[in-house]
């Protein structure tokens, strides 16, 4: 009778049903006492018939186990431990940095496509490297091709909003202990207005040379004290104190001071330069968002360039476009038009100001952070007027499309389950469940710097796209 | 610009901006803003119109409201809401937050329970195939309540399940019993040493009622889908899984089989699956005349669905069964008889049964066949007696209402009456009419109240019948229990009250209605 043998179980255990469709099903077996779930069943890809073929073309390749990559894929991403190492200059440490290279944020863009904030970040990184003396002069430098505009992604970095990185900055670098790889970041310059939000006005500049000459070799300093940083540690106490690594970052730049302050004023330096440094530090809740950033950077990208592997390695948008990178598809970018987004807006904007979506920020999510994360930062859901129980939901429904829990990043809400970690394409496809994104938003004209946060929804077309495109490498 | 200055009362900014946000949204108001008097907020009050003085002495400790309002009446109405909001937040008493999970996909549900060993599936039968492979891929036996699910689909799938050693019931299945828990469109019976594996959904709903009212229960009940026997390419695989099953299954001392007519070959290797269990067996293959038992075989064939339950139990417990027609005497029988045939008229001659279940209306059509001239219906394979139109009824008819002519765009009769009821009171007005057949389903899945809400179009056609100088019978059974929800006993007196002759089986029903039309018959002979 063994052909029968689960049967025969079924007879000898509790009946625990999986209901899809009328949900009265599922609500008279609960009436009975047996234990039933309603799936929120939708057609899968929303019924779009090519989408559900490239799918189940998927589900059935025999040439590769698409399972098996995304487990040694998701394997990478946990056991990946990113550590900040030290501070260098950007042409001395960065991969392919060139004196008249500016790095930016996103998929690939032209000059011409690129949105204001952007045009105004590169405007203020040539003003910056003296390469032009006024903004009519670094507009025509960066129209005339001979400025090299290359996405930070190309060269193991990220940087948020515009993220504009040039040769002469300082940079953040990080090194993966497990795996070996690397990731660059710039410092964060604050609030209001910043580069990174497209301003290039004297005072933005001025406070670059401060932290080119003062900050950043404090900074390297007191780390070289220190000695390495383990970031995933630090993220996994953030996470239990209100933080969620991309939108808030209070609680991570707090413990950046409690951890650094002991070998700040070990330094020989001046007290007023020492206390300059810890005020900027105090100053900005996101001084901590540029390691989080590179952390999860250097975690990922473990993963890239497994054959088989439909895990999402890159997300990053640069305000016209949103692209994603998959691991099995190598450094081809899928990408579709940067949304609007949805949030609330500082005194005196209105979405009419809004840039749409924009920065390597998201990196945060793709590593299982941020808004995969928000069920440990409930206070930032106000900012889509929502409930602490949205923030809980967020993350619950992200759980449907990623192939892992973290063991390091954990929730205490959700009794200390992991964030969901490795988004498959599969599943962002078939569910049609996008990656909850929690980001800032930029004004749409150069220099005026941040006027809300929210929440953003990616292009569906870029999923799909790719989808296709998997389903045609694995067929 | 109004502006108003509270000192000393902090909010959080997030609060404030979303205060904002309501507060601009009001009628009237052509800007808001909310915000903590920091330097840089002061900066940008000024710079939207408010002056020095309005904000003079604010510190990042107060909190400014500013509005800008054509109205002073609006701006006043506005600065008050602002307040009150703010109070408002400060009392609300959070219960704290959690989350709801909805799982969106069999995966995700399967996270939040492992245990999980059953799919019920009842998705459009275009992605029901899909989910349903999904769900035997992750170990789940699945009860495919969808239909249009094509044969290739069907048989990949019951290919693939028993591969596994997995169920797939369905596709079209519409009741299954399972360790006790009614699954779709089942009855609540009690449980005990008689186990089903049944084709037919109401067969299978009639049979286990049937089982439970003669005092015995169900271990398990399999539904496996119309076209599991039926179609050759299919060849019983379920149903063979099902036998195999409750062989091995300690709870069930009897395998019942019901079945319409299977394709030869799979009949075959049904009755034998059943003498290889070792297990005592009932068969009843819908319309076909019971087959004699083979000689020191277990395997026995039932006639009827009575039948089939009876015999079930008798063995069950030991016991000699004893055929018979009627539960009442015969003397009874002839009383209830002369009781609804007194007073009819000369035109009522013909018998109309108007069913919710398909293999209740079988069963009735099979049984009434006898009568004298044809009994049209829209639900039986022989050409010679399929209705023209459905939705008419001619001379004898059995009308199956849950035919797919019937349930485009609208619910199944069990679930919404109106579809019968609509043809019983468009049929009323017929003075050829001398009796009307229902079936009264109860169980999960039925209307709440099924007599409630048929009795009132049966009660108009048997008035507009006195009207005309006749009189209507109409007979009835109910295939529930005491313990399903809509109540044995209820669902009886709202029919009896009615002057319904309400029977105890669908089998004896029909007989009864038979009796009737001999004696119509009969008697319009005597006048003749």
């Amino acid at each position: 009778m063994s052909g029968v043998k689960p049967v025969t179980d079924l007879f000898a255990s509790e009946l625990s049903v999986v209901n899809l469709g009328l949900e009265s099903f599922a609500e008279n077996l609960r009436e009975c006492g047996a234990p039933a779930v309603q799936v929120r069943w939708k057609p899968p890809a929303g019924g779009d018939a090519r989408m559900i073929a490239a799918l189940d073309r998927i589900a059935r390749s025999t040439r590769v186990d698409v399972e098996a990559a995304n487990a040694l894929a998701a394997e990478r991403i946990l056991k990946s431990k990113p550590m900040l190492i030290g501070v260098g200059v950007a042409l001395d440490v960065v991969p392919g940095m060139k004196p008249n290279m500016v790095l930016h944020s996103g998929p690939p863009v032209t000059w011409e496509r690129m949105c204001g904030p952007m045009k105004g970040a590169v405007i203020g990184g040539l003003l910056y490297e003296g390469l032009a003396k006024t903004r009519e002069e670094a507009e025509k430098l960066a129209a005339s091709g001979a400025i090299v505009l290359e996405p930070c992604h190309h060269h193991d970095s990220v940087g948020p909003m515009a993220g504009v990185m040039t040769a002469r900055m300082p940079v953040w670098i990080f090194e993966n202990a497990t795996y070996g790889n690397r990731a660059y970041c710039t410092f964060n310059e604050g609030l209001g207005k910043v580069l990174r939000y497209g301003a290039f006005s004297d005072d933005v500049l001025d406070r670059l040379r401060w932290m080119e000459t003062e900050l950043a070799p404090v900074m390297s300093a007191a780390l070289a004290l220190h000695g390495p940083i383990d970031m995933r540690s630090l993220i996994a106490q953030v996470l239990q104190m209100g933080d969620e690594g991309h939108n808030r970052n209070r609680a991570g730049t707090s413990l950046m001071i409690r951890e650094l302050a002991p070998f700040l004023v070990r330094l020989d330096e001046p007290r007023e330069k020492i206390a300059k440094v810890l005020s900027f530090m105090h100053a900005n809740d996101h001084f901590f968002l540029n390691l989080t950033m590179p952390s999860s950077k250097c975690t990922v990208d473990a993963a890239r360039g497994i054959e088989g592997s439909s895990i999402i390695t890159t997300m990053a948008r640069n305000g016209t476009d949103y692209g994603i990178r998959v691991s099995g598809l190598g450094d081809r970018w899928f990408t579709g038009p940067a949304g609007i987004v949805d949030g609330l807006y500082l005194p005196g904007f209105g979405p009419a100001d809004a840039a749409p979506d924009i920065g390597d920020s998201v990196i945060t999510e793709t590593a299982g952070i941020g808004g995969f994360a928000m069920a440990a930062a409930p206070a930032i859901v106000k900012f889509v007027g929502g409930k602490p129980a949205d923030a809980i939901n967020f993350t619950l429904s992200m759980y449907e499309i990623t192939v892992a829990e973290n063991d390091a990043y954990q929730i205490p809400i959700l009794d200390f389950r992991g964030t969901p970690t490795g988004i498959d394409l599969r599943k962002v496809v078939e569910t049609g469940i996008l990656p909850v994104i929690n980001t800032g938003i930029a004004h749409r004209e150069p220099g005026i710097g941040m006027v809300g946060a929210g929440l953003v929804k990616p292009p569906e077309n870029c999923f799909k796209d790719a989808l296709a495109a998997f389903a045609d490498a694995i067929g | 610009m109004k502006v108003l200055v509270r000192k000393d009362a902090y909010f959080d900014s997030v609060v404030l901006m979303l205060l904002s946000r309501e507060l601009k949204g009001r009628p009237g108001v052509k800007d808001a803003v909310v915000a903590m008097g920091t330097g840089m907020n002061l900066g940008l009050l000024a710079s939207t119109g408010c002056t020095a003085a309005d904000l003079a002495g604010a510190t990042p400790n107060d909190l400014v409201i500013a509005v800008d309002c054509a109205d002073p009446a609006i701006a006043d109405a506005t600065l008050v809401a602002a307040e009150a909001a703010l109070t408002r937040r400060k009392g609300t008493g959070g219960t704290g937050a959690q989350g709801v999970r909805e799982p969106a996909t069999l995966e995700g549900a399967l996270e939040l329970v492992p245990a999980a060993n059953v799919a019920v599936i009842s998705i459009p039968g275009a992605y029901a195939a899909r989910e349903a492979r999904k769900a035997l891929d992750r170990g789940l036996h699945v009860m495919l309540f969808s239909d249009n699910v094509t044969l290739d689909d069907e048989i990949a799938l019951k290919t693939y399940a028993r591969s596994k050693g997995l169920l797939v019931m369905g596709p079209d299945c519409g009741s299954a019993i399972l360790n006790g828990k009614p699954l779709c469109f089942a009855n609540v019976v009690r449980r005990g040493p008689v186990g089903v594996v049944a084709a037919s959904g109401t067969g299978l709903q009639e049979a286990t009622v049937l089982v439970d009212r003669a005092g015995s229960g169900i271990s398990q009940a399999i539904g496996t889908g119309g076209r599991d026997l039926k179609n050759e390419k299919v060849g019983g695989i379920t149903m063979l899984m099902g036998i195999e099953a409750l062989a091995a299954d300690p709870g069930t001392k009897v395998i019942v089989v019901i079945s319409k007519p299977p394709a030869p070959a799979v009949a075959a290797k049904v009755v034998a699956a059943l003498e290889a269990t070792g297990k005592s067996a009932v068969v009843h293959f819908i319309g076909l005349a019971p087959a004699a038992a083979a000689a020191g075989s277990r395997v026995r064939f039932a006639a009827n669905l009575e039948e089939a339950a009876g015999l079930a139990v008798a063995i069950a417990e030991g016991k000699t069964y004893a055929p018979r027609m009627f539960a009442q005497s015969d003397a009874e029988i002839a009383a209830l008889v002369a009781r609804e045939t007194a007073g009819m008229a000369k035109t009522q001659r013909f018998i109309r049964g108007y069913f919710t279940g398909g293999t209740l209306a079988d069963e009735a059509w099979i049984a009434l066949h006898a009568l004298t001239g044809a009994v049209w219906s829209n639900n039986q394979t022989d050409a010679k007696f399929v209705l023209a139109d459905p939705k008419t009824s001619v001379g004898h008819t059995v009308v199956d209402l849950g035919d797919d002519v019937f349930t485009v765009g609208r619910p199944h009769p069990m679930i919404d009456p109106s579809t019968r009821t609509e043809r019983i009171d468009a049929e009323a007005g017929d003075d050829s009419i001398a009796v009307m057949l229902v079936d009264v389903v109860l169980g999960y899945g039925s209307h709440a109240d099924p007599a409630g809400a048929l009795v009132p179009s049966l009660v108009a056609a048997k008035q507009a019948a006195v009207k005309r100088g006749g009189r209507l019978a109409v007979v009835a059974s109910i295939t529930g229990t005491p313990d399903d929800f809509q109540g044995y006993a209820r669902q009886q007196a709202t029919l009896e009250e009615a002057g319904i002759v309400v029977m105890p089986s669908n089998y004896q029903a029909t007989k009864l209605a038979v009796r009737i039309m001999e004696k119509v018959v009969a008697n319009a002979g005597g006048a003749r």
